[in-house]
């Protein structure tokens, strides 16, 4: 009855928290409302959140924020200096793809949103079944080191957070 | 104290104003679609990020006042620009031959979920 009434807890609590920081104040009123999308939002969605994420090891997360935000930084001075000091047809970008031991839908998303968000990769598909990701690099003279860096950078943690 | 909180602010506009302008000339210089996409996916959002750190700054130092919108601003952000990414290059996927033939396999059973054939829907 409470797992169908409110499948999930975390994503209740995370509406109602952005909405009442878009408020950028706090009224009771602002409250009410942002307590009451915070419920329908997840029970209307239901449907496409069949399992309930469970989010273990706090301090992962906190860590791979950390790593996360280190590495946009970085990827952002590398990237700007391959646009402006190389000619576009000198960089060697190539697909590599990415096999997945993360099996959560969920994880899987943030860990190919990380992906698109830090070095000098972008991804871009997904295989069918779930067990592969096909990521394309803007520069790399070794695709093996880029699976094995985005694994043991991002996956190891994501797969100890999430499963 | 004031000039050296304005000389921060400065220096992160001046910064996300760089970015986002690197951001934009990887779009318009590099030479296909797929790594036109690498720009705006990673220079734009430091770019942002700095104009974001400094808008907090000035209100919260000019006016006392804690500013969260740009903190929600980061958020949205981060949740759209990859999907936003992922959309237009499983498009050029599909609809670029050439890509095709660069992509590599997806060494399982049943290839990239893009060039699936469409499974027949059940209707509304």
């Amino acid at each position: 009855m409470m797992a169908r009434l409110l499948p999930h807890p975390v994503l209740s609590v995370v509406i109602a928290l952005v909405w009442s920081l878009l408020l950028n104040e706090i009224s009771a009123g602002g409250v009410v409302l942002g307590i009451a999308l915070g419920l329908l939002m997840p029970w209307y969605t239901a449907r496409f959140w069949p399992d309930r994420v469970r989010l273990k090891a706090p301090f992962t997360i906190a860590e791979y924020v950390l790593i996360v935000l280190w590495d946009i930084v970085v990827s952002n001075v590398q990237v700007a200096g391959l646009i402006l000091f190389r000619r576009g047809e000198s960089l060697r970008s190539r697909y590599v793809t990415v096999p997945l031991e993360l099996k959560t839908p969920e994880a899987i998303v943030v860990f190919a949103g990380t992906i698109t968000m830090t070095p000098g990769t972008v991804s871009a598909d997904i295989s069918a079944d779930g067990r592969s990701l096909l990521v394309h690099c803007l520069e790399t003279s070794d695709p093996d080191e880029v699976v094995a860096t985005v694994k043991s950078r991002y996956e190891r943690r994501l797969k100890r957070i999430f499963e | 104290m004031a000039f050296v909180v304005e000389l921060i602010i400065s220096a992160l506009l001046v910064i996300g104003a760089f970015f986002l302008l690197v951001g934009s000339l990887g779009l318009a210089k590099l030479p296909d679609t797929m790594r036109r996409l690498h720009g705006p996916t990673k220079a734009t959002t430091l770019g942002i990020g700095s104009l974001l750190i400094a808008s907090m700054l000035y209100f919260f130092t000019q006016h006392g006042q804690l500013s969260i919108h740009e903190l929600l601003i980061t958020l949205f952000l981060f949740l759209t620009a990859p999907i936003s990414a992922n959309m237009i290059a499983k498009a050029h996927i599909l609809r670029s031959a050439r890509e095709r033939g660069a992509i590599t396999p997806a060494g399982t059973d049943t290839g990239w979920a893009t060039l699936q054939p469409p499974r027949p829907s059940k209707g509304p």
